[in-house]
């Protein structure tokens, strides 16, 4: 037999290298080719006419690749549109709403996991219920919270409100839930106080769930749409998403433009999930599987 | 034995009092510690979460116009009016509702079927899995704004390559996927089942690559074919990852809002607009809180029937089976 090392000893059939081809594998790949196309072809096509000319990209015949690649449509949004406005917008928007989910929900988790207090069922009962509260009945108060707070059309308005999510909490606390609390009660013994048991040993342990909910929290912030249109209304505090609406309202029929804009607002969330596919994917599995 | 807040009596006056308290006494100092844990999270939980749900609640029984004085207590009012059809306020309402179920119920199927025959694809053997999983995921990380642009460009009745592409194998090219019906669903459909399949088909692999081998190996053994294993075996064993994704689909859809704004931009007339465009419009842009409010209040109402449904249903069809 010249079997594949390992796997194959572990493998309930034989594994030739060589065997003809079956027709369900055949099926399978096809199967596989089929999707990988439906999925990455508007993608590619999005970026392609990003490259092409006014004319080309708005005329009746469609072409795949650009007759004459040409960076037009992006000199075009990043000076006459304020397109590089909206982009540190949206990065300073995401990165700080990301950092403050963490520390909330670092803080919180870690009590609800390890600490025994007056209150914590009923306390970790209400952040769970408010899970299943559509979140639509939000909308219009949380409108009037940040207009009260005089936060409309600022940084803070898009940071903070939708910081304290049940999901965080939940996702951490089953993780440390998860830890050996041996670990921790040496720390003790050797003369730490919570904070620094927290600090020094608990977070450093929970480095891949909290990446997979700052990963998953500046996703969400960076790709938000409804609320920043309601509550942003001078071009220059747009973020990406508001902005690409907005974008598509002054230039009706300019897909050069839009397509332009689109690959600008994709470039660093596709980035981010090329260098942390793993911890978004399995952040959303586990969150599926065990929620 | 440290104490982190001052003033706090003695761990030890703790340790005697009760046997819980005294471990957690022991380890965590101060029993002022846990709320100084909890304190930041709350502190936003209560103002963006708790207090709104209550200013909602409070709001729809109030006729209260942004910048005008004065919040006079209406009862009802609110939601009476949305039940009388010759306001057309309700009639708006009810549109965006129509809209919005529509949507719903063509595209919750369809996000339940198709990224579950995905999963089921992608938890074959082969290689490269890993690789295919995240092609299938990738327009999920893009957000709702992008894919509204590409989708808008891409469904154009006369520059987008989708109607160039059928006439160009014979089919009719020139459908107005963007601006009327029933294409307009056909296209709000199609292009949240292809942004947001992977995110539910990354949920069902995992929970398919729970699914204990040993089930399917005793089923082989008393002669099941691929199909009674799918039915006997893996259907069941993933009874609660289902739920799950259904309720959290039924949520996602009825909360549909950028891909109307984006691609269909709420056209023919204001037809796909759906019930939440409506209620940000009626509350942010046109003051009317209290109306808003009221409409928040049935839209919830009405996912939370549903989403209990859901769970009844599942919870009989699995009570029946075993």
């Amino acid at each position: 037999m010249t079997a594949a090392p390992a796997p194959a000893r572990r493998a309930d059939r034989p594994a030739p290298r060589r065997r003809p081809v079956r027709p369900d594998r055949l099926l399978l790949w096809a199967a596989l080719v089929v999707l990988t196309l439906v999925f990455a072809l508007p993608l590619l096509v999005m970026l392609s006419t990003s490259f092409k000319s006014a004319a080309e990209a708005n005329s009746l015949d469609f072409t795949v690749l650009p007759l004459a690649p040409t960076l037009d449509a992006y000199r075009s949004v990043l000076t006459d549109a304020p397109v590089l406005r909206w982009f540190v917008n949206s990065t300073l928007v995401a990165l700080l709403h990301s950092a403050l989910v963490v520390v909330l929900a670092t803080t919180a988790a870690y009590a609800f996991a390890r600490m025994e207090f007056a209150g914590k069922r009923v306390l970790f009962a209400l952040v769970l219920a408010t899970m299943f509260v559509p979140a639509v009945i939000l909308l219009i108060p949380n409108f009037l919270v940040v207009n009260e707070l005089g936060w409309l059309n600022s940084y803070a308005s898009l940071v903070v409100p939708g910081a304290a999510g049940g999901f965080g909490v939940f996702f951490l606390r089953q993780f440390f839930l998860g830890v050996n609390p041996s670990i921790e009660e040496q720390a003790r013994i050797d003369g730490c106080n919570s904070w620094q048991v927290f600090l020094r040993i608990v977070l450093p342990l929970a480095k891949p769930a909290v990446a997979t909910l700052a990963v998953l929290s500046f996703l969400t912030s960076w790709n938000d749409f409804l609320w920043p249109v309601f509550v942003l209304f001078t071009s220059d505090m747009q973020t990406l998403p508001a902005g690409l609406a907005q974008l598509q309202s002054d230039n009706v029929l300019r897909y050069d433009l839009l397509m332009a804009g689109a690959v600008i607002a994709s470039a660093p969330v596709l980035l981010l999930y090329v260098l942390a596919q793993r911890f978004i994917i399995e952040g959303v599995a586990q969150g599926g599987v065990k929620g | 034995m440290t104490t982190t807040s001052i003033g706090a009596p003695p761990p030890s006056v703790e340790a005697r009092s009760a046997g819980v308290a005294r471990s957690s006494a022991r380890r965590h100092g101060s029993r002022l510690t846990p709320y100084l844990f909890l304190l930041p999270f709350f502190v936003v939980f209560a103002t963006f979460v708790l207090v709104p749900i209550a200013v909602g609640a409070w709001a729809s029984l109030h006729r209260w116009s942004l910048g005008l004085p004065g919040r006079p207590l209406v009862g009802l009012e609110n939601y009476a009016r949305l039940f009388d059809r010759s306001e057309v306020l309700s009639v708006e309402f009810w549109s965006g509702m129509r809209a919005t179920a529509i949507f719903t119920v063509l595209s919750v199927p369809l996000l339940v079927v198709v990224p579950f025959a995905v999963a089921m694809l992608l938890n074959q053997r082969f290689r490269g899995r890993t690789f295919f999983r995240a092609v299938y995921f990738a327009p999920y990380v893009l957000g709702v704004a992008v894919i509204g642009l590409l989708w808008r460009y891409l469904l154009d009745a006369q520059l987008g390559p989708v109607n160039q592409l059928l006439a160009a194998v014979g089919l009719p090219g020139d459908t107005l996927w963007t601006s009327s019906l029933p294409a307009g669903w056909v296209s709000l459909v199609g292009v949240t089942v292809w942004w947001t399949l992977g995110f539910n088909a990354v949920i069902f692999l995992a929970a398919l690559q729970d699914v204990p081998v040993e089930l399917h190996e005793a089923a082989k053994v008393d002669g099941a074919g691929a199909w009674r294993r799918f039915g006997a075996v893996t259907v069941p064993s993933m009874r609660r990852v289902l739920q799950f994704v259904v309720t959290i689909t039924i949520i996602a859809s009825a909360n549909m809002y950028g891909q109307a704004a984006l691609v269909t931009q709420e056209q023919p007339g204001t037809a796909t607009r759906t019930a939440i465009g409506f209620i940000a419009q009626t509350g942010i842009q046109g003051f009317d809180i209290g109306s808003a409010s009221a409409m928040s209040m049935v839209l919830a109402l009405l996912l939370m029937v549903v989403s209990g449904l859901v769970l009844a249903l599942f919870s009989r069809v699995g009570g029946s089976e075993q």
